[in-house]
Formats: C-alpha cells, structure tokens, sequence
C-alpha cells in the first residue's frame, strides 16, 4: 500500500515541470507546441550564459520566452524569432549560429582538423610501403661479412 | 625537412597557448550590445516625472546622451547613483534615465531620496524598451549621440574610472563630431 501511495506521488510530480510551459504558454496545436520548446531550447540567456532561455530563471530570459511565444503565436517562423532575438541581444543569444563569414572558421574547423589527421595517416601509409624492402635484406657480400664478425665475436669454446 | 616536421607539435601548442592566454581576464559576461551603430529603437513612454507627457526617440536628438536603465529592485543601481549625480552636475552630462520594471512612486522617492541626475526619465514599467535595447541587467549605461544612434555599451556600475577610461572618450568623440 505504501508503495503504492509512494508511485502515486511519483507519477503525479513526474510531468509536472512538462506541463507547467504549456500550463503558461496555450498553444493551439502540438506541432506548434513542439517548435516553440524547440526554440527555448536554442536560445541562449544573456544573463546565465550556460543555460538556455527554457532552464533559466533570469527575468531576461522570462522576457525572452514571453517574446517567443507571442511571435509563434502569430504564426513566425523560427528564423524570424531568431532573427528577432539577435537584433537586440546579438547572435550570442544563439547557440548555433548561422554559417558567415565571422564564423565560418568556428564551424570548419573540425572539419579542418579531420582533413589534417587523415592526410597524416595517408602519409604515413604511403611512405611505409614505399620504404625499399631491400635495406631490410642484406647482399650475399654483406652476409658473409656479417657472418665472420658474429663468428669472431662470438668464438666457439 | 624532417627535423622541421619534428617542430610543428611545438609550433601548435605555442600557438594554442597565445590563443588561450588571450582569452584571460577577459570578462565573458560583458557583451557587446547588438544596437552599436544602430538608431535607438522606437519607442513610446511617458515621463517619469510627469504621467501625463508622452515621450519618443526624439529625447536623443541634437546632443550626445548618457542612457543609464535603472530601477529600485537594482542594488548596483544604487551604488552607481552617487556618481551619475557627479557626472550630470559637476561635468555637465546629459543624462536620460530609463526607469526599467518599476514602480512610479519607488522611483519618485529614490529619486527625491538620492538626487535627481537625469534631465529626463522615461517611464517604462513594462521592460518593453529596456527589452528592445536588449538590456539583460541594469545598471547598463549607453552612450547615444545626437543624432540618437547608440555608440557604447557598458553592463554594469558606472563609477568614475569607468567614466574616465571607458564613456568620456566615446562620449568626447561624438560632441566634437556633432
């Protein structure tokens, strides 16, 4: 019974954090519903940097959903949410931001570094199969001399 | 040649280095506002001082502003305060408050309380304006010029040295241009 009670609880405060954003912010249908939580989600808060404008409790960051909302409410697309939100707080607010020039290096730069390891790999690959099997071998002349200095090194007892 | 490969890892960790060296002491949470170089946002408020008087943009033509956002709940706003009087008395600033999610008659007696160093306070209980400026925690200080196009940002007190080495020289700059 007392587990019983326990697992209620527990399934009573489970969605609750869920549904509080739509409890605040009535969308009409769960597809718009989805892309606005997607949007609190991308948007970064000017004021605690690390958390995006879902998480934080800054009243910046209540502005910012409360903007949001009145803006997919009436029907923007997500680019002109972002769009809006990068005029008055700059692209920081954006945690991936759009391909240009300023951040062309940020976003290649994996890339780059991938491109970098691989031709290193191929290098060396290469190379070792073009190192001549024949320094690992020795000519009969050579052998023969190799042989005497072991024998005279090494004498027999 | 091969010696030379041999000095490329130090070549990039020396590199990584500066690049991280850089990026000490620098203070992330001080960003630079999106508006530089851009009109203030259009906006309607009333007149702290006069419910009745209906404000716009207009407040900034004809002569380089100090835009200092303020409210009650602020602390720092307060430790600012002392000085913001200095600057409006003693070196002749103008200074154009925005009253940011507040209330009037907090607002009315802090200033009675503290002084008074705004030759205008625009009203704006709602945080829209302060919201458009972008503003993500006062104090924040903007420097306007006369043609009311925002030059400067700075999040945070104003004390003097920020004065000195920070907004004087911006401030400067644009009363010699206008």
């Amino acid at each position: 019974m007392r587990n019983l009670i326990f697992l209620f609880i527990l399934v009573a405060l489970l969605p609750s954090s869920l549904l509080a954003a739509t409890e605040v912010y009535p969308l009409a249908t769960a597809e718009e519903r989805e892309r606005f939580q997607g949007l609190l989600a991308e948007l970064r808060c000017p004021k605690c940097q690390n958390q995006n404008i879902a998480d934080s409790d800054a009243p910046i960051a209540q502005d910012m959903r409360d903007e949001t909302y009145r803006m997919v409410r009436d029907g923007a697309s997500n680019e002109e949410v972002f769009e809006a939100l990068i005029a008055r707080f700059g692209e920081f607010v954006r945690y991936k931001p759009q391909f240009d020039r300023r951040t062309a290096l940020l976003w290649t730069t994996p890339i780059i570094v991938v491109l970098i390891g691989l031709l290193v790999v191929i290098g060396t690959v290469v190379r070792a199969k073009r190192q001549p099997q024949a320094t690992a071998t020795l000519t009969d002349e050579e052998r023969q001399r190799a042989q005497q200095i072991l024998e005279d090194g090494n004498p027999k007892p | 040649m091969k010696r030379l490969l041999l000095f490329i890892p130090v070549i990039l960790a020396v590199t990584l280095g500066m690049v991280l060296f850089a990026g000490i002491g620098k203070d992330p949470s001080h960003l630079e506002s999106a508006l530089i170089g851009k009109p203030v946002p259009a906006f309607e408020l009333t007149n702290l001082l006069a419910p009745g008087e209906q404000l716009d943009e207009q407040v900034f033509k004809g002569q380089v502003s100090l835009l200092n956002v303020w409210g009650t709940w602020c602390p720092a706003c307060r430790d600012e305060h002392g000085e913001l009087v200095r600057l409006a008395r003693s070196e002749g600033v103008r200074i154009v408050g925005l009253n940011y999610k507040d209330q009037r008659d907090l607002a009315l007696q802090w200033l009675s309380g503290l002084g008074n160093p705004y030759a205008v306070t625009l009203y704006d209980p709602a945080g829209r304006v302060g919201f458009d400026l972008g503003v993500y925690g006062a104090p924040e200080t903007y420097v306007i010029d006369g043609d009311g196009i925002v030059r400067f940002r700075h999040v945070g007190v104003v004390t003097e040295q920020v004065w000195r080495e920070l907004l004087e020289p911006v401030v400067r700059q644009y009363q010699e241009q206008g």
